[in-house]
């Protein structure tokens, strides 16, 4: 049962398709999510941890009220979601930058949208793309900037309008493995300055361990919660921690619950 | 030789050789005048009659604009409009599709019957065939819109019409541009087959005309005008393509 004083609250959240939904072939309905409750506190660092396809960005939709569940319920700082929440930040897997746009002007697209485009807005907005390292950028077109850099700009597309809630789905499964470390230490820089909550959903065990507070493994579909991660880690983190015992243990821990890893514990601690 | 240098040089080069052999093919095989003319009677009889040339392109160009500008004018409402609604693409969808294998040529003489052998059949030709690409593209580029785009927009509680104006549209104008490029050609020749099926203007008409007075130079002077508008009204697009260039992805710039 989750605690009253969380900031965010998961009920026995669950997500079936139904076959007509699903387009032409499909004859069963899809269990895409079975059962899942979890909560976490106010700038925590959240991540759902599972295989691919297996319903983590279905429920990350959901929570972010892009799609409605078939059952159970969400609440965020103790109001339901019902549909989308324009104080969320969202991050895809993929940039998604528009091509027609600077780099500027795509950040400040959730401003336009809202209709507080000003002064301030852009002010913040600079501000933001020079705290992700694309100071000077600004006036520049998205094909101009490599993966990683396009990735900085639509982050903080996600920060532009102060969301209460930052929803990362997968967002540097794209990025080779060093662009990737460098975001990860970026994402906890951002979110020790910003104070934001974040739903972080990955497959890659290092990622979660790495950035979490928290880390939710999920089983194959029908997805349910299998095991909840408490890292003790501390904060801040840095690339050396990735080679202690404690950071190991985290990982060896994920794996087994992944499934990916067998044996008891015991055994795997002494190898 | 520098790659500039050789751009420069290179294509004017390859229309030279293509008139000379053309030249000399006329004078050695000593063929007659009404089959094929020397480039230099070609080019005597354009000189003689620009006039002529000049007033019927005018005609033709005037068909080519209005019918291009029409099927534009509804093409792309039509298409924000299938795209857009379930009930409307499902109901109007199929028709189009089915309408746009009809030859639009074969609807020349019975758009002639019901419109007169004036302006307004070769307008209604011009739009015909114009209209069928710049619907098909357009809606195909309403639907290509990256569905992560939509549901930024969405997750922001964007209206209908903010994600359509900042979002789709400009996502789809690529595709737009595209049909506009293939709709202005075919613009030109359904201008020509409503002049071939009855007209008493027009370079279509002018070609007639003196294929059948047997004066193959003005005949082919008016192949080269016809050819010329062409190039100038798909260069008329490119432009507008370039001039809105900062909208434009750069891959889709490059075909």
């Amino acid at each position: 049962m989750a605690h009253a004083a969380s900031f965010g609250e998961l009920e026995h959240v669950r997500k079936v398709f139904e076959p007509e939904a699903l387009g032409r072939g499909a004859r069963e309905p899809l269990v895409a999510l079975d059962d899942a409750s979890f909560a976490f506190a106010e700038g925590e660092l959240v991540t759902l941890l599972g295989p691919s396809g297996c319903g983590k960005t279905t429920l990350l939709r959901i929570i972010a009220g892009l799609i409605s569940s078939s059952g159970g319920t969400v609440h965020i700082r103790g109001r339901p979601v019902t549909g989308p929440q324009p104080d969320f930040g969202f991050v895809f897997q993929t940039p998604n930058l528009m091509p027609w746009r600077t780099v500027l002007d795509n950040v400040l697209f959730p401003m336009e949208i809202l209709r507080r485009r000003d002064a301030a807005a852009r002010k913040r907005a600079l501000e933001l793309l020079t705290m992700v390292g694309l100071e000077g950028f600004g006036g520049a077109r998205p094909h101009q900037l490599s993966g990683g850099m396009q990735q900085r700009a639509a982050l903080c597309r996600a920060l532009v309008h102060q969301p209460s809630l930052l929803l990362m789905d997968e967002p540097f499964g794209a990025l080779d493995e060093l662009t990737r470390m460098e975001m990860n230490d970026l994402l906890l820089d951002i979110r020790a300055r910003t104070r934001a909550t974040v739903v972080f959903v990955t497959h890659s065990i290092a990622e979660a361990v790495y950035l979490s507070d928290q880390v939710l493994v999920f089983s194959k579909r029908p997805a349910t919660i299998v095991e909840r991660i408490g890292v003790d880690l501390g904060y801040p983190r840095s690339a050396a921690m990735r080679y202690t015992d404690r950071f190991t243990q985290l990982e060896r821990q994920a794996s087994r619950a992944l499934g990916v890893l067998h044996g008891n514990a015991a055994q795997t601690a002494a190898a | 030789m520098g790659d500039t240098l050789k751009r420069i040089v290179y294509p004017p080069l390859g229309i030279a050789v293509t008139i000379a052999l053309w030249h000399w093919y006329c004078v050695e095989f000593k063929v007659p005048t009404a089959v094929l003319p020397t480039p230099g009677q070609v080019l005597q009889a354009a000189i003689a009659r620009y006039d002529l040339l000049l007033s019927e392109a005018w005609v033709t160009l005037k068909e080519t604009l209005y019918g291009f500008a029409l099927a534009f004018a509804l093409g792309v409402p039509i298409a924000v409009a299938v795209a857009t609604s379930r009930t409307l693409n499902l109901t109007f969808y199929p028709i189009l599709i089915a309408l746009q294998s009809v030859p639009k040529v074969a609807l020349a003489p019975i758009l002639l019957v019901w419109l007169g052998t004036g302006f307004e059949s070769k307008l209604a030709i011009a739009w015909l065939v114009a209209f069928f690409p710049i619907v098909v593209d357009t809606a195909a580029g309403l639907a290509a819109t990256p569905r992560e785009l939509v549901e930024l927009a969405r997750s922001l509680r964007a209206s209908r019409l903010q994600i359509f104006t900042k979002v789709q549209f400009p996502a789809a104008l690529p595709f737009v541009m595209a049909g506009s490029k293939v709709a202005v050609t075919l613009a030109v020749i359904g201008a020509v087959i409503g002049e071939f099926v009855g007209s008493s203007e027009g370079l279509g008409n002018l070609l007639l005309t003196a294929t059948s007075q047997v004066n193959a130079p003005l005949a082919f002077a008016a192949l080269f005008a016809l050819a010329g508008l062409g190039l100038l009204v798909y260069g008329a697009v490119v432009l507008i393509e370039w001039l809105l260039h900062p909208w434009l992805p750069p891959a889709a710039r490059e075909h």
